[in-house]
């Protein structure tokens, strides 16, 4: 029974961590590049719908809402400022202004929303279920955010491929030079991009902070690095390899903690990391790269 | 070539830096709380966090000692001398911390009241011992902060003390007869509270069936440790970190049902005053503290709602030691009757003698004295939180 | 000078560069006329700029992102700090320190070295990500180490201080996350700049090398140099392993410089790996002198900031973004070069200037 347990408790943590990092794989996906600021959006996300809950009384799912919207807005004006300007310049230098705007975004956070932690309400009301007469127990925080995990990931993996401008994010992630050839405007589906991968943040903020219920300006960075490891296991850039490299990621914290070493879990995660990017090189369900010669 | 050219671009640029870094020797005061110009004052440095993950406890501690030289400094000063006081960020960093003080150097402070935090803390009190400049920690409590450096005292309870007389607490009242433990192994306050805790419970006969750690990179989830607490049949829990992570821990126990006694050091105070976060998770939480916010005493409640009133938000525990710090320095500074035109080192020599002699109470404790080691004594309270608020056991 | 060839002559200007600077502030140090905070800097910066000097090499000519650069620098920091405290009072000042440097050194190579093999093997940011996990591991591990010595000799475990089982009057070492206490304070201004011209001599003339030129083949085009017949890992692990070591001795310099040296994040962890890459990037990819400009702008910068209170960090972080989209943006740079203000007229300005005078 106690394996059990430390499975579902896995696979919760493993939902927060896949729903960020289907965020961070849609936008490694089409525009090549690692969002470090993606965690401090979440954080942001989550005290909008802290304020929107907390302050103005609203429902959650109207406070999800608004965080979203604004969310979006947020990554879309974070884009057109500091990563456009540079989408002709080595990969490196972008990376370098995401850390930038990461470090940015926490400390307008520290300012506006001060350094106290708050506690959040969780978006989830629902208990959950007990199973074998009360001794095994899924809260209803994970089962809530598996199923929008399992949503959004479908919901991506359709878009991606059924409608025009999801097809344009996979002719600019094939080859950029090309797909303005064919008429597309890159700019803008780099754009929209970031826009769903912002949005996506929100969402992932609230349940993040339903499931551990302590928020404050730094809550956003560690999950971040977390979900960003869980992307590469399961093949950065794949939408389904996210999913399945935060579940296997959370599973394996969990499993580590509970068997081997609390003290050491995070050695272990990282070190089974390892391990399997040595047997495959490109993560789970990661593309095989082919070299031209 | 345009690179070497940008480098050498940026070359001028460093260059520039520094020679304003030199230029403006000594005029680096920001957080500067009286205008000094020409006028004698104690100049009070302070370091701590105000940015980066522990920023809640550095500005606690800088919001609290401003509250007490406002209150000093209008009740005319110290020995008819003013206080001037410069606060300086240092994310937690050991190095930073020790960039911030050499600022504060050059601003020329006498007097340090910090650091926050006990790693940065270590690295800073070697410094203060070779300039010979008096320090008074209010949060620092690992033992490596004052061993072998007699300037160094504490306001807080070292490690030592307050695993210990948890320990001693948990037995002489038969709180728990298994008990399980969860620490921030990555945290030099919690780690060093565990350890000493762990040495007095076989002591005192107390059986440890679990010990679980988190580390910092990894305290979002706390689910396995209190499970295997759980599976282990421990029927209290030693918490001794800081109340961020415990409202977490308790609020995940909760959902688990499982309802063993829980039992705090002076980090969780703190708990009650996390905005939105359901006191009644909070029911029955045994803690160890010195300072309480809802206190009824008229001291800690005007410090409070000075608090609230100019911050915002309920002081903690770091706050009001620091607060007390302020006071117990003008104690030992009017018992050594000194003025500020005193070099830093008959400061720092006259006030080790003098701390030593001063018997203070405040909103940490009563009849608190120091040693030459640079720890206080005071009698550690344990409160119960009970229907929403802190109620004192004995 | 002129029959010198080009790299030569940058890295005689470096130097040259450098030792004035030295000179300017050793003269104003003595003369009191450096400010507290400068001093206490001039070390810290010293082993920034190694690090970043070390990383440079493997991203600026191995081709290859690394995130774990800390952790090497991590590993020389502790070893050479446990090895200058366990014998401090038994050896000698001066020779405890050279071998605790070369101590130092050796770890941190013997790791990047072991850590290149299977690392290497991966590619772009998959190799990124396995260094910033071995870096994470380092610093995981060492927060978990506990060292301690009595009459019976070392002991060590993993778990916390009691299962040491020291006796009554042992000295703990390393004592988990509270780290290393007491290490004795040798790292000076003069030695920090020695070693930081020695490190910048040996990576112009390794990349400037037969080796240093075949890793700028394998860097260009694997396939081409694999095709010509370089034996490819050899020189990757060369490479990689020389970096780890100068990386080793930043973290000497920096754990001979601090009282208390603790391994977290800040200091040691992926956010000090992903600093050292922004002192890198701005500095130039593949320029060292560079990396070492780069690296004393942004320690000093947050340090100069302090007046502006809580806004400090915020004013860092925007200054941070508008240094990367001047630096690299493709459409600013067409407009600093349409209006002369490229570094290149800059410095022409200057050189004539000079010329005159």
């Amino acid at each position: 029974m106690g394996f059990l347990t430390y499975l579902i408790n896995g696979m919760s943590l493993g939902s927060v961590y896949a729903l960020i990092a289907l965020g961070y794989t849609m936008v490694y996906g089409i525009a090549k590049m690692l969002n470090f600021a993606h965690g401090d959006v979440i954080m942001i996300g989550a005290y909008l719908v802290f304020m929107c809950m907390s302050n103005a009384g609203m429902p959650a799912i109207v406070s999800i809402g608004i965080a979203i919207v604004c969310c979006t807005a947020i990554g879309i004006i974070i884009e057109k400022i500091a990563y456009k300007p540079l989408r002709r310049a080595t990969n490196l230098a972008v990376l370098i202004t995401a850390i930038g705007v990461s470090y940015f975004l926490q400390n307008m956070a520290l300012l506006i929303f001060g350094s106290n932690p708050v506690s959040f309400t969780s978006v989830v009301k629902w208990q959950g279920i007990e199973l074998a007469d009360g001794q095994l127990k899924i809260t209803g925080n994970a089962i809530v955010t598996i199923v929008t995990c399992l949503v959004i990931m479908f919901a991506l993996m359709w878009f991606v491929k059924n409608t025009k401008p999801g097809q344009a994010m996979r002719a600019v992630s094939e080859d950029k030079d090309a797909a303005v050839l064919m008429g597309i405007n890159v700019n803008a589906t780099i754009s929209l991009t970031f826009a769903i991968g912002s949005g996506l943040a929100a969402i992932a903020g609230a349940l993040l902070c339903s499931a551990y219920p302590s928020l404050n300006p730094y809550t956003g960075s560690m999950p971040g690095i977390k979900a960003f490891t869980a992307a590469v296991f399961g093949g950065i850039g794949s939408i389904p390899g996210a999913l399945i490299g935060g579940l296997l990621l959370g599973v394996i914290e969990i499993l580590a903690k509970a068997y081997i070493s609390s003290q050491l879990a995070d050695a272990i995660v990282f070190a089974v990391l390892i391990i399997v990017l040595l047997v495959k090189p490109t993560g789970i369900l990661g593309k095989q790269i082919k070299e031209k010669v | 070539m345009k690179k070497k050219a940008m480098s050498l671009g940026l070359c001028v640029a460093m260059a520039a830096t520094a020679l304003v870094g030199c230029g403006d020797n000594g005029s680096t005061a920001s957080t500067e709380s009286v205008e000094t110009s020409g006028e004698l004052t104690w100049r009070i440095g302070g370091i701590g966090p105000t940015t980066g993950s522990a920023a809640q406890y550095g500005q606690g501690v800088q919001n609290a000692i401003q509250i007490a030289v406002d209150e000093i400094n209008e009740a005319g000063g110290i020995n008819g001398y003013q206080i001037s006081f410069n606060f300086q960020d240092d994310e937690a960093d050991a190095q930073k911390s020790v960039n911030a003080y050499n600022t504060l150097k050059d601003w020329g402070m006498q007097i340090l009241e910090g650091t926050v935090t006990s790693g940065a803390c270590a690295a800073v009190s070697a410094e203060t011992y070779n300039d010979r400049i008096f320090q008074l920690t209010p949060s620092a409590s690992s033992t490596s902060v004052t061993e072998g450096h007699d300037n160094t005292f504490q306001i807080c309870f070292s490690d030592p003390n307050q695993g210990t007389v948890s320990a001693d607490y948990i037995a002489d009242n038969a709180l728990g007869t298994k008990i399980g433990i969860i620490y921030d192994s990555s945290d030099p306050y919690s780690s060093g509270v565990y350890q000493n805790f762990a040495t007095e419970a076989a002591n005192v006969g107390l059986e440890i069936v679990a010990t679980e750690a988190f580390t910092a990179d990894n305290k979002t989830d706390f689910s396995t440790q209190l499970q295997k607490c759980k599976d282990a049949g421990a029927d209290l829990l030693f918490l001794p970190f800081y109340y961020q992570e415990g409202s977490v821990v308790l609020t995940q126990a909760n959902q688990m049902g499982y309802e063993p006694t829980m039992f705090g050091v002076d980090g969780f105070d703190g708990l009650l005053g996390v905005k939105d976060f359901d006191v009644s998770l909070a029911e029955g939480v045994y803690l160890l503290t010195p300072f309480a916010a809802d206190a009824e005493d008229e001291a800690t409640q005007s410090f409070v709602s000075k608090y609230e009133e100019q911050f915002g938000g309920t002081p903690n525990q770091f706050a009001a030691d620091a607060y007390d710090g302020v006071y117990i320095l003008k104690e030992a500074l009017e018992a050594s009757n000194l003025t500020p035109a005193a070099s830093n080192e008959e400061i720092c020599d006259a006030l080790i003698t003098a701390i030593q002699n001063v018997t203070y109470n405040g909103l940490t404790g009563e009849n608190m004295t120091w040693n030459a080691a640079g720890e206080v004594s005071k009698d550690p309270k344990a409160v119960i939180i009970q229907d929403g608020g802190y109620v004192s056991v004995q | 000078m002129k029959n010198l060839n080009k790299s030569t002559q940058k890295l005689i200007s470096t130097i040259a560069v450098i030792f004035v600077l030295y000179l300017a502030m050793s003269i104003m140090q003595a003369t009191g006329n450096l400010s507290s905070l400068m001093s206490g800097l001039l070390v810290p910066v010293c082993a920034y700029s190694l690090v970043a000097v070390a990383l440079n090499l493997c991203v600026g000519y191995l081709g290859e992102l690394s995130l774990g650069h800390a952790g090497f620098m991590c590993i020389g920091a502790f070893t050479s700090a446990l090895f200058s405290k366990t014998f401090q009072g038994i050896i000698p000042d001066v020779p405890r320190f050279i071998l605790a440097l070369l101590l130092g050194t050796f770890f941190a190579a013997l790791f990047g070295f072991l850590i290149a093999i299977p690392v290497l093997r991966l590619s772009g940011d998959y190799l990124a990500i396995v260094t910033l996990a071995f870096g994470e591991i380092i610093k995981n591990v060492i927060n978990a180490i506990y060292v301690g010595v009595d009459s019976k000799g070392l002991h060590f475990t993993l778990k916390d201080m009691m299962s040491l089982g020291l006796e009554p009057g042992g000295t703990i070492l390393i004592n988990g996350p509270q780290g290393i206490t007491g290490t004795p304070r040798q790292s000076n201004f003069t030695l920090a700049v020695l070693l930081l011209i020695i490190a910048l001599i040996v990576t112009f003339n390794f990349v400037n090398s037969r080796t240093g030129r075949a890793v700028k083949a394998i860097r260009d085009n694997q396939i081409a140099a694999e095709t010509v017949g370089l034996p490819i890992t050899k020189y990757k692990l060369t490479a990689f392993t020389i970096s780890a070591a100068i990386a080793g001795v930043g973290g000497v310099i920096y754990a001979h410089n601090i009282n208390s040296l603790t391994a977290t994040t800040n200091n040691f962890g992926y956010n000090m790996s992903i600093m050292i890459l922004v002192y890198v990037v701005l500095g130039g990819i593949g320029n060292f002198s560079g990396s070492v400009v780069a690296a004393v702008v942004l320690t000093m910068l947050p340090e100069l900031l302090r007046g502006l209170s809580n806004y400090r960090m915020l004013i860092y972080s925007i200054v941070l973004i508008g240094l990367m989209l001047f630096n690299w943006a493709p459409s600013i740079l067409r407009f600093r070069e349409e209006h002369g203000i490229t570094s290149q007229a800059i410095l022409g300005k200057l050189k004539k200037k000079k010329e005159v005078q």
